[in-house]
């Protein structure tokens, strides 16, 4: 007789066994009672949902996007893609203007970054807090990231032609906080390259990855920024570029989101995203080699972020510190720090969130560790605030341990 | 009158059984049903649950397409938490000769069904999962009933009637006094206990087992049954009933049914003996998926949760092979004028869709009988749990932010809902996650709708019909049920049966995810339950 050779369902929601692994893994479940947990809001709520739009459950906003569902997973349904596609197709609520304001980084970083030394002056003040707390519940325990006066990508600008004149390239996908908060980022990534021979070019002109609009519903303004990336990713594919990014959530967005959520295609480009530490580790461990510090000393902690698990890559960040001579390396458990983005800024969301990251900050406390290293800068805000540790993305640790020629 | 004499006795808890309880008790008779099994276990549980627009029969039987659009009207009104009104096309793929729609369009004008004969562009928006390749669409008010919650309410407002219902009783011979029936003999299977009941009138609406009920009070039903196989899917791939717009053949009519799909069904004459345990061949499975991806080309990469077979309770009236030709009509036999039989009555034939009509053509004889003139209510009446209208508004009334389970149970008792007790946490625990069933929900079910078994409360509150067929609820119901008797021994024997049960509708379509998740449940409970 004929069987059927295979099964397909949206985001694989029918392979689901019900074995309630996500749900045990869930870090929100376990201090939010209010929340269904992964499997009953996921694939479980989907059979309803299909019935009847009525059956959504507003429950499902308090789901934080980490995909540690997804990960722990054996069937591999796609739980936390269930969940934002039916909040974002059945949840008709209008977004509040706080989650806009949170969602378009890259146009409050156009706004602020001309007086980035006021911005950050007035959103460091308690005052302000207050006030943002009172009028867009934004809580005001929330230590707000820091605009930096000049952008990575003008500096950029200043340093084509010698990037240029590296005979092998790749190109970098920055991503707002680089370009906006954190330039130095870029720039220790732009050294590193450059001691192994590699120049640095950036895309025809990136936008937000979009994740903090996928979060936040926003799914007309994401699609369009991905429409976008895309495009600018194709450019650079086709000329035999590969695209390196340092942001983990990014990555996760541009090669796994915008098709699955956004229903943009990005089969073309999406081999070609990789995180900067893998392409870094694979080269060092072909044999090329890097000089590094004799005298360097550091005692670091290693942070997966739950997105860096999903991509299955976390073990790159973690080879690539370990190569580093002088570094005491210590792995922190798998732990969700509880930011996820936006979700962490919002009032609603602040007890569950620093609930969510305490294991974490209590290892972290335990080891004392003279830097916390982390592939999120979300996860880096979390941390920073939460425990005081410094956080430091692995490229720029491995920009700090190495000599180069102008150092 | 004493405690075990009656007005009429109903032999058969099926829905027209069921259906006839309701309408002679609203008509003040005082009511015995009895049931050797469980309610809706024969054909009534075992169909599409399609609410027929009649338009299926507007050609060949238009007779039956009348009698199903009125009621499929009346039921919207009377059965509204029964009822998903989603409608239905009827459309034309390549293969299929597209003159037949008008045909067939103009038939059901005649029966006084609405048929909108609409663009196949439209129809696709309608119903992104129909075949692109259809050349053309009618739009007819086809919809979903659950046959086991129609078949429980009217169950349920014969007994706010004054009625009573002996379920796991057997008919075991009739009390006869000459030419007359005065009653039966029964034997509850399963404490053993004989009963005898009396009654002036008794109604056979034992279904396909009605042939053997009649044998048994020495008169000649001649039934034929046609057993008709059907699959289930595991979600709902479409939201309006698709039909093949053709002469009725073999599956050619997928209904979405609550968090499922149906396709069905096929029609082979089968053995009498057989009706006990029809069990589904691979050639109907082959049949069933072969013809459905047909009609919606994604079911052939759905997951497909199970198979099951019903026996259709026909009256045989010529000997066609296939039995499709045979009239679905109603047929009441006052077995007094026809046999010379007093005080007994026939009713069978119909179908699900039609079962309140019977109801009332057999409670009009019983009425006749016993010189009562008292008109019939039924049509107009709601049953308990309809009276609010949709299940939105029943889950707004109660709760003011209802949960999915809370949705989820208004939506299966309309706003009987409100019986729902939901004192602390452990009352809002879940057993079943797939359709989300509360604690509060079964209990209510264990001691307002006579479910003593696991596969009662199934019919009850869909428990172990979801993707998990009952891996996970299974054995939470059962502590409930342990409790409830306060017997563990027989509830562990329960437990092994109602799994057992679920294996057999998955054992025929036993491949890809719904084995995996059969053999997970083996796994959960062989060894780490120990059954």
């Amino acid at each position: 007789m004929k069987l059927q050779e295979y099964t397909l369902s949206t985001h694989n929601f029918e392979e689901c066994m019900k074995c309630t692994v996500c749900t045990a893994y869930c870090p929100v479940l376990q201090v939010n009672p209010l929340y269904p947990g992964p499997k009953q809001a996921g694939p479980d709520g989907e059979r309803l949902r299909l019935k009847d739009p009525f059956f959504f459950n507003n429950a499902l906003k308090y789901c934080l996007n980490c995909k540690r569902c997804e990960v722990s997973c054996p069937s591999g349904v796609q739980v936390a893609d269930l969940i934002q596609a039916a909040r974002i197709k059945y949840d008709k609520s209008p977004i509040k203007w706080r989650d806009r304001m949170l969602a378009s980084t890259d146009f409050m970083g156009h706004l602020a970054r001309p007086v980035a030394p006021i911005a950050n002056a007035v959103t460091g003040l308690g005052v302000t807090k207050t006030m943002m707390d009172a009028m867009f519940k934004i809580d005001h325990r929330r230590t707000f990231p820091k605009y930096s006066g000049r952008g990575f990508e003008s500096w950029m600008g200043r340093h084509e032609k010698e990037q240029a004149a590296f005979a092998e390239q790749v190109a970098y996908f920055h991503g707002c906080y680089v370009n906006y908060n954190y330039p130095r980022l870029g720039k220790d990534l732009v050294k590193v390259l450059n001691a192994l021979g590699v120049g640095v070019q950036l895309l025809e002109k990136e936008k937000c990855c979009g994740v903090a609009m996928i979060n936040n519903r926003m799914k007309t303004e994401a699609t369009r920024n991905a429409v976008h990336n895309v495009k600018a990713l194709s450019k650079t594919v086709d000329k035999g570029l590969m695209v390196l990014t340092t942001s983990s959530t990014c990555t996760l967005t541009l090669r796994n989101e915008y098709p699955a959520l956004l229903g943009v295609d990005n089969s073309g480009v999406r081999d070609f995203i990789m995180m900067a530490s893998r392409f870094i580790f694979e080269r060092l461990e072909k044999g090329a080699t890097l000089h590094f510090k004799p005298d360097y000393h550091r005692k670091v902690a290693y942070h997966t972020p739950c997105h860096m698990e999903k991509l299955g890559w976390g073990v790159f960040s973690e080879k690539l510190l370990r190569m580093i001579p002088g570094l005491e390396f210590t792995k922190l458990d798998s732990a969700c720090c509880g930011i996820a983005g936006t979700y962490g800024f919002k009032r609603e969301n602040y007890e569950a969130s620093q609930a969510i990251g305490e294991p974490l900050f209590a290892q972290i406390r335990t080891i004392n560790p003279d830097v916390v290293a982390c592939d999120c800068e979300t996860c880096k805000w979390q941390i920073e605030m939460s425990t005081g540790y410094s956080v430091m993305n692995p490229i720029s640790i491995l920009a700090e341990a190495i000599e180069t020629n102008k150092d | 009158m004493s405690n075990n004499e009656f007005d009429v006795i109903i032999i058969g808890g099926g829905i027209t059984g069921a259906g006839t309880q309701r309408d002679c008790a609203m008509r003040g008779l005082k009511t015995l049903l009895i049931e050797r099994s469980d309610i809706a276990t024969g054909a009534t549980g075992r169909n599409h649950g399609l609410l027929h627009s009649g338009a299926r029969y507007a050609v060949n039987d238009p007779e039956s397409a009348q009698e199903c659009i009125k009621e499929n009207m009346i039921l919207r009104r009377i059965a509204s938490h029964c009822v998903d009104p989603t409608d239905g096309l009827f459309i034309s793929l390549p293969e299929d000769d597209l003159s037949y729609q008008q045909t067939f369009v103009d038939a059901c004008r005649r029966a006084g069904i609405s048929a909108e004969v609409i663009d196949p562009e439209l129809a696709k928006r309608l119903e992104p999962s129909v075949n692109p390749e259809l050349t053309g669409a009618v739009r007819v008010p086809d919809g979903s009933v659950d046959p086991f919650r129609l078949c429980a309410a009217n169950m349920l407002d014969a007994k706010l009637h004054g009625g009573q219902v002996r379920l796991q009783t057997t008919v075991t011979g009739f009390i006869r006094e000459g030419d007359t029936i005065r009653g039966v003999h029964t034997r509850n299977l399963v404490t053993g206990q004989e009963q005898d009941y009396y009654a002036s009138v008794t109604v056979n609406a034992g279904g396909i087992w009605g042939h053997d009920i009649a044998a048994l009070a020495g008169v000649t039903v001649g039934m034929f049954p046609a057993k008709g196989a059907l699959l289930v899917f595991a979600h709902r791939v479409n939201n309006l009933v698709i039909n093949r717009c053709r002469k009725p053949s073999n599956a050619d009519i997928l209904v979405p049914g609550d968090t499922v799909c149906i396709i069905g069904t096929t029609s082979t004459r089968i053995p009498f003996e057989e009706c006990d345990c029809v069990a589904v061949t691979p050639d109907e499975v082959n049949l069933l998926i072969t013809e459905g991806a047909k009609m919606a080309p994604s079911l052939s990469a759905t997951r497909i949760l199970r198979a099951y077979a019903g026996v259709r309770p026909l009256v045989s009236s010529d000997d066609d092979p296939t039995g499709r030709n045979i009239s679905r009509g109603i047929v009441c036999l006052d077995h007094e004028e026809r046999d010379g039989l007093k005080g007994f009555i026939t009713i069978t034939g119909g179908k699900l869709m039609t079962y309140r009509l019977m109801a009332e053509i057999a409670t009009d004889a019983v009425c006749r009988k016993l010189n009562i003139d008292k008109s019939c209510e039924t049509a107009t009446t709601p049953l308990p749990g309809s009276e609010e209208g949709s299940y939105e508004a029943v889950a707004r009334k109660i709760w003011e932010k209802p949960s999915m389970a809370q949705k989820a149970a208004a939506a299966r008792m309309g706003s009987r809902a409100t019986r729902i007790q939901t004192r602390n946490t452990l009352d809002q625990a879940l057993i079943c996650e797939c359709e989300e069933v509360s604690v509060a929900e079964v209990e209510n079910a264990i001691e307002r709708l006579d479910a003593s078994t696991l596969t009662d409360l199934r019919r009850r509150t869909r428990i172990g019909m979801g993707t998990c067929q009952g891996e996970f609820c299974a054995c939470r119901a059962a502590g409930l049920l342990a409790k409830a008797h306060d017997c563990i021994e027989k509830e562990r024997a329960d437990l092994a049966d109602f799994l057992q049960e679920r294996w057999k509708g998955n054992f025929p379509i036993g491949w890809g995810d719904t084995l995996r998740e059969a053999e997970y449940t083996q796994w959960v409970y062989k060894h780490v339950l120990g059954i």
